[in-house]
């Protein structure tokens, strides 16, 4: 969980503090350095258009770290919602759990790919694209939690001492969510930044003037044999940020869960 | 150095001990305990929760969570074998074939997806070289043994499909079908009805007698033990605190402890009540129906008749027992009667008011006249929120500022014996009975005119019970409750109800004064009910000696 963590603090610093960290322009074209191999000069080597990798790797960790705080946030934050409604509202449950059946059954990336190309490729559009295929499951966890908790002796005291059902739903509901939550979130947000990354390697994703992790490796295809390197930074980058997300997630599920937590 | 046991004791334990995990309120789960059992003998282990009765068990069989709990001293002879000494293997093949034992949930003890048969198949099948067709001879032998019925249809049943003394028998069949020398049984017939708990216990006797096995049976329950015991072990806080032949601890107990314990279950003759008919009715159901299943378009299937025209009355300052066993909807009454369900047709009248209709707006008014102390201390306090916001919750949703709710949730704490202070403490830091106390005083802060007990003292230990039960029965007096106490426990209701409304299968078929019925019951089942109470020819705590100075 440490090495989750810190794995994350060091990304998130690199996308907060990308303009000091010896970066150049990332977009800015310099054909008389193109596909340069790395070096002192340019610690990643340079793409086909002689933009400094380092820099837009950098550069690039900003994009997936929103997209996948962002995605994290909004799947939770609105699957709780609907969770809630349809654990508690038996008349909403039947029509919103079969809406998330038909969501669940269409590939996530498929919607992703559909919505982005009815839409036309920004930043918003990635996010909400990568947001929507994951809030059902965001939705089953509530409402199964929903459904055990709302069975239980000290919520039907509370309706019994004329609690209503907004504060009930606040009170004694709520708080026990939070904890799978959490978890859930990293999940999603690990799982947003792959499907970021994939969405711009198949050039569906962000637009292609931003330097994301996708799009620098989606560019550096057809140089792959050449400089390998052009792939090679971003992938890494997004291979240790996405296994930090997880390692945290796993760790946070065995603190949260007070019976793993009592053998540790 | 260990001696050999002594010839004649099936089992005998000495000076064992079992350490506790160091995070553990304390230092051994059992200290210094011996007691041995001999062939064709049922000896009694008895404590309340946290004795170590369970844990004891556990060790002799082997089966200790390894590295948490570990037993440091003393010796386990089976059969003059030293257990302890025994390695995994060996101790594999003794578990079956020299000691078995049998759970108290019948229904998590067997495997849901294997056929009954194949589980008492599979002893034979480890532990003997018989054939397959030899070996369904057994099961079917073992299984008309426990007086199962159909065995042949049977073997290829599941457990779901058979009730909860069936799954029992089986279990019972499967841990005799070797005649082991010993049968370890951990509360068996704790989980079952009062009416199934005689058939197994009997059935439990029967057996042992036939095959002249020694048994270790573990309860809390002073009933079972008159009913069952030859000899008795006391346990109280992992140590042995008396132990001798049945009578003598039962009615001359040495032990303050054992005194208090006996003393603490409650008699079957009734207390004397005052007449109470002059009290104002405060509930009144009028054919109170309740109908699982069967509505809307789409649920085709079994209708259940969980509530079946129950007419019933509680006076203020009275209290009403809803006796029954598992499934005779008394509690679905208790839900319906605090709308936490609707029930299906009827009345329920609350001072002249019918609230089975009303819409949760219209309730909402009623709320505080009614409410309920559940069964299960663990679950009926938010483990989140302070004890103190639990009591003070309901109060103020009618509109009590918070200086005053908080003041009177103070008084209460008061009135149920616990510490003021303790308001902002959590659910985790009280004891089972306090937390009890806890929801009794978070009822009690709203007020009510009807305070609903659904087996309320149920899950509690029996010295503990005694308190809660006074406790109850003082806030009647002190505030004038009609009070509807819902219970399984004919002891419990004849210490405490007025009147008393025996359930059956959703149907109310005896209904009077607790004195009448405990005197002469008039229903062929409340009569059967009667009989199959343990340990009903016992008047605990008639001692025949007086308590030692102390």
């Amino acid at each position: 969980m440490v090495l989750g963590g810190a794995l994350l603090v060091l990304m998130a610093a690199m996308a907060a503090f990308a303009p000091w960290l010896f970066t150049t322009d990332p977009i800015q074209l310099n054909p008389i350095e193109r596909l340069r191999p790395p070096g002192a000069e340019q610690w990643f080597g340079t793409d086909m258009f002689g933009r400094d990798i380092y820099s837009r790797t950098v550069y690039g960790s900003r994009i997936s770290l929103a997209v996948g705080l962002a995605a994290a946030v909004l799947s939770v934050a609105i699957g709780l919602l609907i969770g809630l409604l349809s654990g508690y509202v038996r008349l909403l449950d039947a029509i919103l759990m079969r809406v998330m059946d038909g969501l669940m059954a269409i590939p996530g990336i498929l919607l992703a790919i559909a919505l982005i190309s009815l839409s036309g490729a920004s930043l918003g559009t990635v996010i909400i694209a990568i947001t929507i295929p994951e809030i059902p499951r965001v939705v089953r966890l509530v409402r199964a939690i929903v459904l055990t908790i709302r069975e239980e002796p000290y919520v039907e005291a509370a309706i019994a001492a004329g609690t209503r059902l907004p504060l009930i739903l606040i009170r004694h509901v709520l708080p026990n969510t939070i904890a799978p939550l959490i978890v859930q979130a990293t999940y999603v947000c690990g799982s947003a930044m792959l499907t970021e990354a994939i969405l711009s390697f198949l050039g569906a994703g962000t637009p292609p003037e931003i330097p994301s992790w996708g799009n620098i490796m989606s560019e550096g295809r057809t140089y792959f044999q050449i400089s390998p390197w052009i792939i090679f930074f971003p992938g890494v980058a997004l291979a240790l940020t996405v296994l930090g997300v997880n390692v945290l997630g796993d760790g946070l599920r065995d603190t949260l869960d007070p019976r793993i937590a009592r053998k540790m | 150095m260990s001696t050999p046991a002594p010839a004649g004791s099936v089992l005998e334990v000495r000076g064992l001990t079992v350490r506790l995990p160091a995070s553990a309120d304390r230092a051994h789960a059992v200290e210094d305990v011996s007691f041995s059992v001999g062939k064709g003998e049922i000896l009694c282990v008895v404590g309340e929760s946290g004795s170590g009765k369970s844990v004891t068990a556990h060790t002799i069989m082997g089966l200790l969570p390894p590295r948490q709990l570990v037993p440091t001293a003393g010796e386990v002879f089976l059969e003059g074998e030293d257990l302890l000494r025994k390695s995994r293997a060996e101790l594999r093949r003794l578990r079956g074939w020299r000691m078995s034992m049998i759970f108290q949930e019948p229904m998590t003890a067997l495997n849901p997806v294997l056929p009954i048969g194949k589980q008492i198949e599979e002893v034979l099948r480890i532990h003997t070289e018989l054939d397959a067709r030899a070996r369904i001879a057994r099961v079917i032998e073992a299984m008309e043994a426990v007086r199962l019925p159909e065995p042949q249809r049977l073997l290829y049943s599941y457990p779901h499909q058979i009730s909860g003394g069936q799954r029992q028998r089986v279990m019972i069949a499967a841990a005799l079908v070797l005649e082991p020398a010993l049968l370890i049984a951990d509360e068996p017939t704790t989980a079952l009805d009062v009416t199934t708990q005689a058939q197994i216990l009997r059935l439990i006797k029967q057996i042992q007698a036939e095959h002249d096995t020694a048994v270790l049976f573990i309860t809390h329950d002073f009933g079972v033990v008159a009913e069952v015991a030859d000899r008795v072990v006391v346990m109280e806080q992992g140590r042995v605190v008396e132990q001798g032949p049945t009578a003598q601890v039962l009615r001359r107990p040495t032990q303050p402890y054992t005194r208090m314990l006996v003393s603490s279950v409650p008699s079957l003759t009734p207390a004397h009540r005052d007449d109470k008919q002059g009290g104002a009715v405060v509930l009144a159901t009028r054919k109170l129906e309740k109908v699982y299943g069967a509505s809307g378009l789409l649920r085709r299937g079994r209708r259940v008749h969980a509530a079946r025209d129950v007419n019933i009355e509680v006076r203020r300052g009275e209290t009403l027992g809803l006796v029954g066993e598992s499934g005779s909807g008394k509690s679905t009454v208790a839900r319906c009667i605090v709308r936490l369900i609707d029930p299906t047709s009827g009345q329920i009248r609350i001072d002249d008011v019918d609230i089975a209709t009303l819409g949760a707006r219209a309730m909402r008014a009623h709320r505080r006249r009614i409410q309920i102390v559940f069964q299960d201390p663990y679950r009926s306090l938010n483990p989140r929120r302070t004890v103190g916001k639990s009591i003070v919750e309901g109060p103020m949703n009618f509109g009590l500022t918070a200086a005053a709710a908080w003041q009177r949730a103070r008084d209460l704490m008061g009135l149920v014996d616990l510490d003021p202070r303790a308001l902002d403490r959590f659910p985790h830091q009280f004891s089972g009975g306090q937390r009890q106390r806890i929801c009794i005083a978070r009822a009690l802060a709203m007020e009510p005119d009807l305070l609903i007990a659904d087996e309320a003292v149920s899950a509690l230990d029996v010295s503990v019970q005694a308190q809660v039960l006074a406790l109850l029965d003082d806030v009647r007096v002190r505030f004038n409750l009609a009070m509807l106490f819902i219970t399984h426990d004919l002891r419990v209701a004849a210490q405490i109800c007025d009147r008393i409304a025996v359930m059956r299968q959703g149907e109310v078929v005896e209904y009077g004064l607790a004195a009448d019925i405990f005197a002469s019951p008039g229903h062929e089942y409340t009569r059967e009910l009667f009989e199959a109470a343990p340990g009903r020819d016992w008047n605990f705590g008639q001692f025949e000696t007086e308590p030692a100075p102390a």
